[in-house]
C-alpha cells in the first residue's frame, strides 16, 4: 500500500479508525481534540482513492486545481494537507456552500467557473503539482484534456469517472476504457482502479501529462 | 503575458475591481502568476499575494452566486407566466378581430391564424384600418408568447437541469412558478408537488365537497396522461416523487443525475403493464 500524502492520517475517530486531515470541520465529519476531522472516502471519490492504496503520488504541500468542486466536500480536506488549491464549480448552489468552507481556510480560492473553459480562468490559476478532477458530467475526459495546460509536466492527474455521466445505459467498464482512451490523447495512464465499495460505478485513474 | 494577469495594473487596495477582473478576465494560457505579481509589485511576497487572491476569489463567487441564482429562477416564474399571458391574450384579441374581419372581408378563419391573414389586407376605410391594426397586434402578442417559451427551453435547464430534464423544460418552469421559486419548490414534500396547480380542487377536498385530488399541473406529463385513468394516481405519485427529488438536487448540489428519468421511465413503465396484466386476465376468463 502506498504512502498516505502528508498532513493526512489514518486515525481513531469516535471509536472508528480512518482517514483524517487537520482543518476546522466543514460538513458536520466527527472530529477529535488535537483538530482532526474525519474524511470519508464514501462521500470523496479521491478519499476512496486513497484509502484503496492507489499510488496518487501525493505527499502534500502540492499546489492543486480542483475540478467539480461542489459543496467543498473533499477539496475542503485537499486544502488542509496541500498547498495553495484553486476550486472550481459552475454550479452557483453549491458554491454558497464551498464560500463557507473556503472562508475558514487561508489558500482555498473558490472559482466559479466553467471547466469547459479554462480559457476563463487561466487569468487566475497558476501551473500547479496536481489536478484533481470530479465533475460527474459527459465528457469527462474532455475535461480532463482541456485542464491539462495547468499540470505541470512531472504533475498527476487524479481523476475520478463516473460511468453513468456518460451513458446510463452502458457497460460501465465499456464507458471506462472509451474515456481512458480519450484521455491518453494528452495523458500517460499510470493507474486505474474501481471505486468499489465506495463508490459504485467510479473508476478513479492517476495519470501524468505526455 | 503580464497584461492577462488578474491584477494587471489593478490597485491592490481595489477590492471591487478585483472581483470583476476574476470574474470577467481571461487568458490563452495559465503563466507562474504569484511570481509575477511580486515582481511588478503587485504583492510584496508570496504570501501577500495569495492573501489578496483569497479576498478576490471570495469576494467575485460570493458576487457572483448571488447574481446567477438570486436572479434566474424568479426570471424564469415571471416569464412563464407572462407566457402564458400572451398566449390566452392573443386567443382571446384573436376572437375579436375574428369577429370584427368577417363581417368585413371574407369570413372563414379563426385565431391568431386568421390574424395573421388579416395583416395581410389593405384597409380601405378607416375601421378597417383599425381591424388590422389589432390583428398586428395579436400576431405580436403570439410572437412575443413563443420568444418567451425559447428563453424559458433555455433557461430552465441551466437553473434546475435535473428537473428539466425529467419535466420538460415548460412544465419544469410552471412548477417553478406555482412553487414560487427552486428553493421553495425543493423544500415541498412530493405530496404537495403532485398536486401544485390543483390547489382549487384541494380546498374543496379539505372543505369535504370532494374527493382529494390525485394530480395537478403534473397532469400534462406523459407520464400521467399516458396512463389509463385507474392508475394515474400512482402514475403521478411516483412522478411527483421524482421531481422532488431532482428539484432537491439542483437546489443542493447542482449535480446532473441521468439515472432518474430511466428511474422514472422504469416505474412508469410497471404501472402501465397493469393496464395490459389486466386485459390478459380478461382474455382469459
Ligand atoms: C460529483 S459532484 C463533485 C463532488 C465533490 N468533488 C466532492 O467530493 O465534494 C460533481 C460536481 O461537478 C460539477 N460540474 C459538472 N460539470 C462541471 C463543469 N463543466 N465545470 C465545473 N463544474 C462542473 C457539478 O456541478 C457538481 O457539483
Amino acid at each position: 500500500m502506498s504512502d498516505l500524502p502528508a498532513g493526512v492520517a489514518r486515525r481513531d475517530i469516535d471509536g472508528e479508525t480512518g482517514l483524517a486531515t487537520q482543518g476546522p470541520p466543514a460538513y458536520g465529519e466527527p472530529t477529535d481534540e488535537a483538530g482532526w476531522r474525519r474524511w470519508n472516502p464514501r462521500r470523496s471519490k479521491l478519499g476512496a482513492m486513497l484509502a484503496s492504496g492507489m499510488d496518487t503520488g501525493l505527499t502534500g504541500g502540492e499546489t492543486a486545481l480542483y475540478l467539480g468542486a461542489a459543496a467543498g466536500t473533499t477539496v475542503s480536506h485537499v486544502a488542509d494537507f496541500a498547498g495553495p488549491t484553486y476550486a472550481v464549480e459552475f454550479a452557483p448552489r453549491p458554491v454558497r456552500d464551498l464560500l463557507d468552507v473556503a472562508e475558514e481556510r487561508d489558500r482555498l480560492f473558490p472559482l466559479l467557473k466553467d471547466a469547459r473553459k479554462p480559457e476563463t480562468y487561466a487569468h487566475v490559476v497558476e501551473p500547479v503539482d496536481a489536478i484533481v478532477q470530479d465533475v460527474a458530467t459527459r465528457g469527462q475526459a474532455e475535461v480532463a484534456l482541456a485542464n491539462r495546460e495547468f499540470l505541470r509536466e512531472d504533475g498527476r492527474l487524479l481523476m475520478a469517472v463516473k460511468a453513468r455521466s456518460e451513458d446510463v445505459t452502458a457497460d460501465p467498464e465499456v464507458v471506462f476504457d472509451a474515456v481512458v482512451e480519450t484521455l491518453s490523447e494528452g495523458y500517460e495512464i499510470l493507474e486505474r482502479a474501481r471505486l468499489e465499495p465506495y463508490h459504485a460505478d467510479h473508476l478513479g485513474v492517476v495519470a501524468r501529462p505526455r | 503575458m503580464t497584461d492577462d494577469a488578474w491584477f494587471a495594473g489593478l490597485d491592490p487596495a481595489d477590492r471591487e475591481t478585483a472581483a470583476g477582473r476574476i470574474r470577467e478576465g481571461g487568458a490563452d494560457s495559465p503563466a507562474d502568476w504569484p511570481a509575477m505579481a511580486v515582481e511588478t509589485g503587485f504583492a510584496a511576497d508570496e504570501g501577500d499575494y495569495y492573501d489578496c487572491l483569497r479576498e478576490a476569489t471570495i469576494d467575485a463567487a460570493r458576487a457572483a452566486v448571488e447574481e446567477r441564482e438570486g436572479a434566474v429562477d424568479q426570471q424564469l416564474v415571471h416569464a412563464v407566466r407572462a407566457m402564458d399571458d400572451c398566449r390566452r391574450q392573443a386567443n382571446e384579441l384573436a376572437e375579436r378581430v375574428a369577429e370584427w374581419g368577417s363581417s368585413r372581408f371574407e369570413s372563414g378563419g379563426t385565431g391568431v391564424e386568421y390574424a395573421r391573414e388579416l395583416t395581410e389586407r389593405d384597409p380601405e376605410t378607416l375601421g378597417d384600418r383599425r381591424a388590422v391594426s389589432l390583428a398586428r397586434r395579436v400576431v405580436a402578442l403570439d410572437e412575443e408568447a413563443d420568444a418567451l417559451k425559447e428563453y424559458v427551453e433555455t433557461t430552465t435547464p441551466e437553473v434546475a437541469p435535473n428537473l428539466a430534464a425529467l419535466a420538460g423544460p415548460v412544465l419544469a418552469a410552471r412548477l417553478l412558478s406555482l412553487a414560487g421559486g427552486l428553493e421553495s419548490l425543493a423544500k415541498k414534500p412530493s405530496g404537495t408537488v403532485q398536486v401544485l396547480g390543483a390547489e382549487d380542487a384541494l380546498f374543496a377536498h379539505l372543505r369535504g365537497d370532494a374527493p382529494s385530488p390525485k394530480h395537478g399541473i403534473i397532469y400534462t406529463h406523459d407520464a400521467v396522461r399516458g396512463t389509463r385513468p385507474d392508475d394515474r394516481g400512482s402514475a403521478a405519485r411516483a412522478l411527483a416523487g421524482k421531481l422532488s427529488i431532482a428539484a432537491r438536487i439542483d437546489h443542493y448540489s447542482g449535480d446532473r443525475r441521468p439515472e432518474l428519468e430511466a428511474e422514472l421511465d422504469d416505474r412508469i413503465a410497471t404501472i402501465q403493464a397493469r393496464a395490459a396484466d389486466d386485459t390478459e386476465a380478461g382474455d382469459d376468463e
